[in-house]
């Protein structure tokens, strides 16, 4: 009997909770009336909160004008006109004339915007070359393969920056004039370029290679600039803090858009008498044009934008909150009858069972 | 020279050849079968290549170098992987496996530049990363192998050292061929071994094999022939022979070679010379063998065949689900090919889209097209989910975790819990509909206990002993906590035997480490091992139940009146009550006499008890003693001369009594005088060389005697005695006749002696056994009765046959005749009356012989015996000249108890939706009563019987069964006509017929002929139950097979024995019942459990959960990958087709990979949608996953874009998940939190670390960004609500509106016990009208308002039955009776003598 006495048990399993399954355990169980009050407050939540975002969102105000220069759009179809067919386009002027009755309130900000341009297409996505933009030297003079076909110039330099989204760089630029008087003068409304692009990209991401002999030039020195440039790149902006791989422009331009339609930011505006927004009068959009985007059957716009906390003019969040704040209490009152129904249900089954 | 022993070599193989192919084709030759899968017509791999082993002996040094020293030593290995080789074997196996192919495809895939989607290494990232987590699993399997081998290896056993020359300690791995082992009693035996000597006189040693093949019962082993008369220890030095014999095989049922001396003298060796590996030594002191097979050549080992693999149906659903998947996955890589196809053909001179190639030319849309089908394979290759195997195995290991630690499985009587066997296919148990079972021992406990009895035509029910069985359930558990506790003081009378090796055992070689190694010898693929064997081996057929039979007090009043003097007027006439008397104690000689029972006894290490004590006996006269001479003497001559040359194992299965040198001894051990002398002028005769030691061997009996005689005063007391036997139904009439004050003492060959309590010791002069076969279905012994002094033969057997054997005219004249009559009428009364209460029933009769007819049978029967061809009939010839003209003494009802709790679980499976059928061996009747015992047939059913002589009969008895079926239930004319298509009537239980089919094992032999087959199993399916009786192991898995591969179905076979073991094989599951008949069924399962009862909760509660769990966790895991991957591929609308994707490729990698993949895992293993007590309470649940019902489709659709994407789809896919939950623990919640806590960590680390690495998306500061703006979350929670709101609805309504029995079942868990209660009475009520709507509803055709009268019938005939009987066409249906037993019997009667 010995080895049973000292065996018994040897094999017996564990009975704890884990292991027998009993753990203490919270089982939803979905049913009507526990659903109930759950999609009647979530509605309420959501209607609470689509009607603030829609408020907001209708607050802000926005102004935007397709400058692509169709027929018959304004002065910019001279533009499109000369530029049809040739590459590099030649540079054109045009302007865009607007007046504003009352305060556009700030702060304002500027974009450009962009259809039907596949800055996601996979291929062109991947044409860059991150190491290169951020100032490696060896990177600099070897770009990724990733940039070919613009990885070298046909001289066989290195191209600086390589690839094709820096090759596609927007290049169109705008400046603001007010006329505060109709028939006085316009006056320029400064445009401030800086602080477009996120402050890790421009402080982080992108850096210029270092400089030689303090020179930013000397520093690309064996460089190409990508073909479809007409400056290098270290030319980009007169400012130092803004020219080379870290010009704001390019940084933004460099965020590749997720979705055929895109808009980018150009420029806010909040120096001087503009600080509060643009003031009642007319005004004038100087524009060069210089991008092509009629070949692809692209379209260009300009915005004027104010902002809130919730960033741009957005009406679908406000409004799709709404919607499934409603379609939440609807639920809720179908489930409601459901309740009510099924509690009966209930009852009659009992009867049936008293029969 | 060479080429003569060539030629002898080949004849002598050809001579055992032979001799084996008669012991295979013995009908049923179920070890066989065993012991290499089924495999038994394998071919031996001798192909003239033999193995020649040398002793390992300084002598014989060169020689042994020359041919043993290349054989394998005893080290084992089985391990797959080596340190070195791991690593490229590893990734080789798993490279067999299709997904992961797919993924190397891909990987490879990607580094073509032209297609590359990703970064070249990120594509390899979760390829590697389910590589390594299989490598590590593997590893760790393999290491746990590998130290069970070490252990193995670094046992000790006694080895004979050529140096030291004495038996020294030596590791088991350092053994090799030729070796000289000791071993002791208890002993495990490390290798093959040829047995050259035993401390036992006659040369046998005992050995147990229970680790080899399960079986607990002692099987006998021989001394090589030659070595067995020494009677000093062989000496290795003097050991100057060699071994040849056979390349190693895995065949456990063969051994051949011999053993060549020195002089060329060659002695043949059998199997029965063979020590196998894995056994233990038993009742043995000490044994010496040579080792032939050594490590992985020993028989045992290559048995081994790993572990069972089966592919379970929801894996093989999955798997077609994957391919699904690849068929999705091409067709959204057409269109996107297309799509980018047609987007660039618009672009194509834009440069700014189609970006040239570096050389500088532009790309056809058709070429970029087709570039960009392979990206998309690339990108979207989410979709196929690679860690879904990898969460499926470590799911499957979780749920069989949480299976062996339910405590709802442990046995605490034999220490042993469920033992998932087969790891992959648990969820299969959630999936059953048929079930075949076995009836011994299955359903009941195979404990056979003696309930009844009748002699001379006087029933003796035993009311004292059928109360103690009553009450033996709630008493047992105490009694053996008692008996544990205080089991150094007392002598318990109730466990006779477990104490007995106590102290040996736990010397050399310990408990454990003997189970280890025999649970290795089997096990060690499968992974688990060491714990496959129960814990000890329980003392066979010795449960106190079984050995404690409360004697009968009006019986105990006869026993009074015997008295020795009863036998002294033995001619004189004898009054009736003498005449009772006497058959009364003639009654009880038989039960104690006339079996094959070992008797042992518990407090000597398992040593067989011989008493040839001739103290005891009356020596009566001068004769005798030299009877005893002669018998002493003939044994010497004679004994090698019968056995020489030829194959002694082609005995009768089962039964080593029958072997040859002990047969030959018994029926030598006879006082007719001619023939010894005729004996020993038989040619043979002269070769024997052992008679040399006749005087001595007097001379050291007479010892023994004297010390025996000694030894007497302290004999042990009865019930100290512990007998072994090869079924229990032995057992039991032996323990049931010790009740009764007549103990089996001893047995040896030649003598067995009784403690008669009225008499005092009687010993019987032990003259013949013909052992039990399965043909003649009775077994005879042939004694001299030590009062009358007469040859007396008592025959125990089945009734049907003893009743036909019964003498017809009584030499004694008319009375007794008359009488004898009488009794027959009663004892078959009494007979019919046992069967109905299920008993298991005997019938026993004697014979008295006059010695001269004796002596003319022996002549007859000596000749069959010598005879070389056809021997088998010639001895069946032989005992049916002997076994005739019986006297019926009485009948025996053996009672084989249900198990405890059997009905309810059938009941249970029933309700469950589980057809069950019963298939056993037993005879119709006792199958029928266990049948309505066990609720497998309810007393209302129409029970159908299908027994007939002809396959015609029987197709024409299934159409008429058909018919009537079909007429009673009314079906409608659509529903007859699909049945003949599909075998699948309308839902049968429902109907109010409940029928049940009973067929017998000839009948079955024409029902699954091809031509009947459909018929058969369209009969069967209209029946809640079948019972097949008198069927074979093989026709038990035929009928599997049948109704597995034909209707489609999930099956589930359970069973104990060997017999059970084709039929365990051949289902989708095979569950074997550790019970009694020892671990055959065990080896070959799935699943073993060690009660029926333990089927209930597996299937309904472990069933149900492993299934839902499982299912669940794949469909879960497709959703996610598809909601993925389709927010990849809907963005590629936006994106010109151009395979980018919007987010980072590593979080795109590991989305799948790490941030949504525990908590499935948690799930799959935790999950529980209904507790099991609901489970168990309300078994219907279980259709649920019968139909297949959980694992359908599930779809959702998610609408958001952008980076913020990511996350809402990590919390729509967790959240999901959620809603799909029935019960969260903390586990859970642990798991989905860290889940979404990580996500985030990873994207701000990952986000803050990475300037400049990962190129094309560089996340840098991305998550940073967006956290910090309000309408990130804003668009998270939004896009979360609206793409969880539809399913939540869903579920909401579904839980209200129409609650899936599942769901209503998980309401109750919440109720406190009294609502409980009321609710499942409640359910159950529902249910019953639920079942009758739905029948009017499928009844609609032909609606008349007709209901179920299940009750009236009841009323009307509690037991109907129709039996038929049906001859060559000549169609009877037969009369439907009220009384089903009478019926029955009565179709069997007619069944019985129309076989002849």
């Amino acid at each position: 009997m010995t080895w049973s006495a000292t065996a018994r048990g040897a094999h017996q399993p564990d009975n704890t909770a884990f292991t027998q399954q009993r753990l203490p355990a919270w089982q939803p169980l979905l049913s009507a009336s526990i659903a109930l009050p759950l999609f009647f407050c979530a509605g309420l939540a959501f209607i609470g909160l689509g009607l603030g975002l829609y408020y907001s969102s209708n607050g802000i105000k926005e102004l935007e004008y397709d400058y692509t220069g169709d027929q018959g759009t304004g002065n910019c179809s001279v533009c499109a006109a000369a530029g049809e067919g040739l590459a590099p386009p030649p540079s054109c002027s045009c302007a865009w004339y607007f007046s504003l009755p009352e305060l556009f309130q700030g702060p304002v900000y500027l974009y450009y915007e962009l259809t039907n341009f596949y800055q996601n297409n996979r291929r062109y996505g991947v044409s860059r070359d991150d190491e290169q933009l951020s100032g490696m030297p060896s990177a600099l003079l070897h770009p990724a393969n990733e940039c070919a076909p613009y990885q070298r110039s046909a001289a066989g330099l290195p191209i600086a920056p390589c690839g094709a989204i820096a090759n596609s760089l927007f290049n169109d630029s705008f400046s603001l004039w007010h006329q505060r008087q109709s028939g006085g003068p316009y006056v320029e409304v400064p445009l401030d370029r800086s602080g477009i692009a996120w402050w890790t990209d421009y402080h982080v991401k992108f850096r210029n290679p270092p400089l030689v002999n303090g020179s930013l030039a000397l520093a690309f020195r064996g460089t190409a600039p990508p073909p479809n440039w007409r400056r290098p790149v270290y030319e980009l902006s007169p400012d130092p803090n803004n020219t080379g791989f870290i010009n704001q422009d390019f940084v933004v331009w460099m965020r590749t858009a997720a979705l055929p339609t895109f808009r980018k930011l150009y420029a806010r505006i909040r120096q001087g008498n503009y600080s509060a927004g643009l003031p009642r009068g007319a005004y004038r959009v100087n524009i060069t044009y210089n991008y092509p985007v009629r070949a692809f059957g692209g379209h260009k716009l300009l915005i004027f934008s104010s902002i809130s906390w919730m960033g741009g003019k957005n009406p679908f969040l406000g409004i799709a909150y709404l919607v499934v704040g409603s379609l939440c209490i609807l639920i809720g009152f179908v489930m409601l009858v459901v309740y009510i129904r099924y509690q009966d249900q209930d009852d009659d089954d009992d009867d049936d069972n008293e029969e | 020279m060479t080429e003569a022993l060539q030629w002898s070599r080949y004849h002598w193989r050809q001579l055992i050849g032979g001799a084996t192919r008669d012991d295979d084709s013995r009908p049923y030759n179920y070890s066989s079968l065993l012991a290499c899968g089924g495999k038994s017509s394998q071919t031996p791999k001798l192909a003239g290549k033999h193995r020649i082993v040398v002793p390992h002996l300084q002598a014989f040094k060169d020689e042994y170098e020359k041919f043993s020293g290349a054989y394998v030593n005893n080290r084992i290995r089985t391990t797959k992987y080596t340190l070195l080789n791991f690593v490229p074997r590893n990734l080789f196996e798993q490279f067999h496996r299709a997904a992961n192919l797919y993924f190397l495809f891909l990987v490879v895939l990607n580094w073509v530049p032209l297609v590359e989607a990703f970064q070249k290494e990120i594509t390899m990232l979760p390829l590697v990363v389910v590589l390594t987590i299989i490598a590590v699993k593997d590893g760790l399997e393999d290491y746990r192998k590998y130290k069970i081998d070490k252990q193995i290896n670094n046992l000790i056993t006694k080895v004979y050292s050529r140096k030291e020359k004495k038996y020294i300690d030596r590791c088991w791995k350092d053994v090799t061929v030729g070796d000289f082992i000791r071993l002791s009693c208890n002993e495990v035996i490390p290798a093959d071994m040829v047995l050259l000597f035993s401390t036992d006189p006659d040369g046998i040693c005992h050995i147990e094999t229970s680790g080899l093949d399960g079986e607990s019962n002692l099987k006998q082993r021989q001394v090589v022939r030659g070595y067995a008369e020494q009677d000093s220890e062989v000496d290795p030095e003097k050991f100057s022979s060699r071994i040849e014999c056979e390349s190693p095989n895995n065949d456990l049922s063969r051994f051949r070679g011999f053993l060549e001396h020195s002089n060329k003298e060659r002695v043949g060796l059998s199997k029965e010379n063979l020590l196998l590996r894995g056994c233990t030594i038993r009742n043995t002191e000490a044994v010496v063998g040579i080792v032939v097979y050594a490590g992985h050549e020993t028989k045992a080992m290559l048995n081994n065949s790993g572990p069972r693999y089966k592919r379970s149906k929801l894996e093989r659903r999955a798997n077609t689900d994957v391919l699904w998947c690849v068929l999705l996955l091409v067709i959204m890589c057409l269109i996107g090919a297309v799509g980018h196809g047609i987007w660039l053909s618009r672009y194509e001179k834009m440069h700014f889209f189609n970006i040239p190639e570096p050389d500088g030319h532009i790309i056809s849309p058709l070429l970029a097209g087709f570039y960009m089908f392979w990206t998309m394979i690339i990108l979207l290759q989410v979709l196929i989910p690679i860690s879904l195997y990898v969460s499926i195995e470590i799911v499957k290991l979780g749920q069989i975790y949480f299976i062996q630690s339910d405590v709802d499985f442990y046995n605490e009587k034999m220490d042993s819990t469920v033992q998932c066997r087969a790891l992959n296919i648990a969820e299969d148990l959630g999936q059953i509909q048929y079930l075949f079972s076995d009836k011994t021992g299955t359903l009941t406990e195979n404990k056979m206990v003696f309930r009844r009895c009748s002699v001379a035509g006087f029933d003796y029910c035993h009311e004292e002993n059928a109360k103690r069985l009553e009450s033996y359930q709630e008493a047992v558990s105490e009694d053996e906590d008692f008996t544990d506790t205080l089991s150094g003081s007392i002598s318990n009378m109730a466990k006779p035997r477990a104490p007995s090796c106590g102290t040996v055992h736990n010397g050399p070689l310990g408990n454990k480490p003997s189970n280890h190694l025999a649970g290795s010898s089997f096990n060690l693929g499968s992974g688990e091992g060491a714990s496959e064997v129960p814990h000890s081996r329980q003392a066979a057929f010795s449960s106190p139940i079984e050995t404690d039979v409360v004697p009968d007090t009006r019986l105990l009043d006869k026993f009074s009146q015997i008295t020795p003097q009863l036998f002294m007027p033995l001619d004189e006439t004898i009054q009736n009550l003498q005449l009772e008397t006497l058959y009364i104690i003639d009654f009880f000689i038989a039960l104690a006499i006339c079996n094959t029972v070992v008797v042992s006894a518990p407090n000597q290490p398992r040593q067989k008890i011989r008493h040839p004590s001739l103290g005891g006996m009356p020596i009566k006269s001068l004769e005798e003693i030299k009877n005893l001479f002669q018998r002493l003497s003939v044994r010497r001559s004679s004994s090698p001369s019968l056995t020489s040359g030829k194959e002694p194992s082609s005995g009768v299965p089962n039964a080593f009594v029958s072997r040859l040198p002990l047969f030959s001894r018994m029926k030598l051990a006879s006082p007719v005088e001619e023939e010894v002398s005729q004996m020993c002028e038989s040619p043979q005769c002269s070769s024997s060389s052992a008679c040399c030691t006749e005087t001595e061997k007097q001379h050291s009996d007479g010892g023994l005697l004297n010390g025996k005689v000694e030894s007497l005063p302290g004999q042990p007391l009865a019930c100290n005695l512990c007998y072994e036997a090869e079924s229990p139904d032995e057992a039991a009439l032996v323990y049931a006749a010790r009740a009764y004050q007549c103990t089996l003492q001893s047995r040896t060959p030649e003598q067995v002696m009784v403690d008669f309590a009225a008499l005092g010791p009687l010993t019987f002069q032990l003259l013949h056994i013909l052992p039990f076969d399965s043909v003649r279905k009775r077994m005879s012994v042939v004694v001299r009765h030590p009062l009358s002094n007469q040859v007396v033969v008592y025959t125990k057997g089945a009734d049907s046959v003893i009743m036909e054997l019964l003498s017809v005219a009584s030499p004694d004249g008319a009375s007794l005749e008359k009488q004898q009559m009488i009794i027959r009428e009663k004892t078959q009364k009494h007979l019919d009356d046992y069967a109905k209460q299920g008993l298991r029933t005997l019938c026993i009769a004697k014979k008295v012989m006059s010695d001269a007819e004796y002596a003319e049978w022996l002549r007859n029967h000596f000749l069959a015996e010598t005879s070389i061809d056809n021997r088998e009939e010639l001895l069946l010839e032989s005992a049916m000249r002997l076994e005739n003209r019986l006297t019926l003494l009485g009948a025996t009802g053996i009672e084989d108890r249900l198990q405890e709790g059997v009905p309810e679980s059938i009941e249970a499976l029933h309700k469950a939706g589980i057809k069950m059928w019963m298939l056993t061996g037993d005879k119709q009747e006792t199958a029928v009563n266990i049948a309505y015992a066990c609720k497998l047939l309810e007393p209302n059913d129409k029970l159908f019987i299908l027994s007939t002589q002809s396959k015609d009969a029987c197709g024409m008895l299934m159409s008429t069964i058909l018919k009537e079926l079909q007429k009673k239930t009314q079906a409608s004319p659509e529903q007859v006509s699909l049945n003949v298509d599909l075998p699948q009537p309308p839902v049968p239980q429902d109907s109010g017929l409940r029928a049940g089919l009973v067929i017998t094992g000839k009948t079955l032999e024409f029902a699954l002929q091809e031509s009947l087959q459909k018929q058969f199993l369209e009969l069967t399916s209209w029946c809640r139950a079948v019972v097949c009786c008198r069927a074979t192991p093989l026709q038990k898995s035929e009928v599997v097979k049948l109704v597995r591969s034909h209707l489609q179905v999930m099956t589930l076979a359970i069973g104990d024995g060997a017999n059970d073991v084709s039929m365990i094989q051949v289902a989708d599951i095979g569950i074997g019942v550790s019970g009694q008949e020892g671990m055959q069924a065990v080896m070959a399962s799935d699943f073993a459990v060690s009660q029926f009862k333990h089927l209930r909760k597996l299937l309904l509660v472990h069933g149900h959960w492993c299934y839902t769990r499982l299912s669940n966790m794949i469909l879960y895991f497709f959703y996610k990958n598809v909601a993925y991957v389709n927010l990849l591929f809907w963005y590629q609308f936006f994106c010109g087709f151009s395979g980018t994707s919007m987010t980072d490729y590593w979080v795109l990698i590991f989305f799948n990979l790490l941030f949504t993949s525990a908590p499935p895992v948690i799930y799959g293993v935790l999950e529980k949608d209904v507790s099991a007590e609901t489970l168990m309470e309300l078994p219907e649940l279980y259709k649920s996953g019968q139909k297949s019902e959980i694992y359908q489709g599930s779809d959702i659709d998610i609408f958001a874009f952008g980076n913020p994407l990511n996350t809402a789809a990590l919390f729509i896919i967790l959240l999901h998940l959620v809603i799909e939950s029935k019960s969260l623990t903390w586990i859970h919640m642990l798991v989905i939190i860290g889940s979404i806590l990580f996500y985030f960590l990873f994207a701000i680390i990952f986000g803050a670390m990475c300037v400049t690495c990962n190129p094309p998306s560089n996340p840098y500061w991305i998550m940073q960004e967006h956290m910090l703006d309000p309408v990130f979350y804003l668009v998270c929670i939004l896009t979360t609500c609206i793409a969880l709101l539809p399913r939540f609805v869903y579920r909401v309504l579904q839980g209200s509106l129409f609650p899936s029995p599942i769901l209503r079942a998980k309401h109750f868990d919440r109720l406190t016990p009294e609502e409980r209660t009321e609710a499942l009475k409640k359910w159950r009520g529902a249910g019953k009208i639920n079942r009758v709507t739905s029948k009017n509803a499928n009844k609609s055709a032909g609606k008349s308002g007709r209901r179920p009268m299940p009750d009236s019938s009841a009323v009307f005939a509690m037991k109907s039955a129709t039996s038929c009987a049906i001859e060559q066409g000549n169609l009877s249906l037969c009369e439907t009776a009220l009384d089903q037993g009478c019926s029955e019997t009565k179709a069997f009667e007619m069944a019985g003598p129309s076989k002849g």
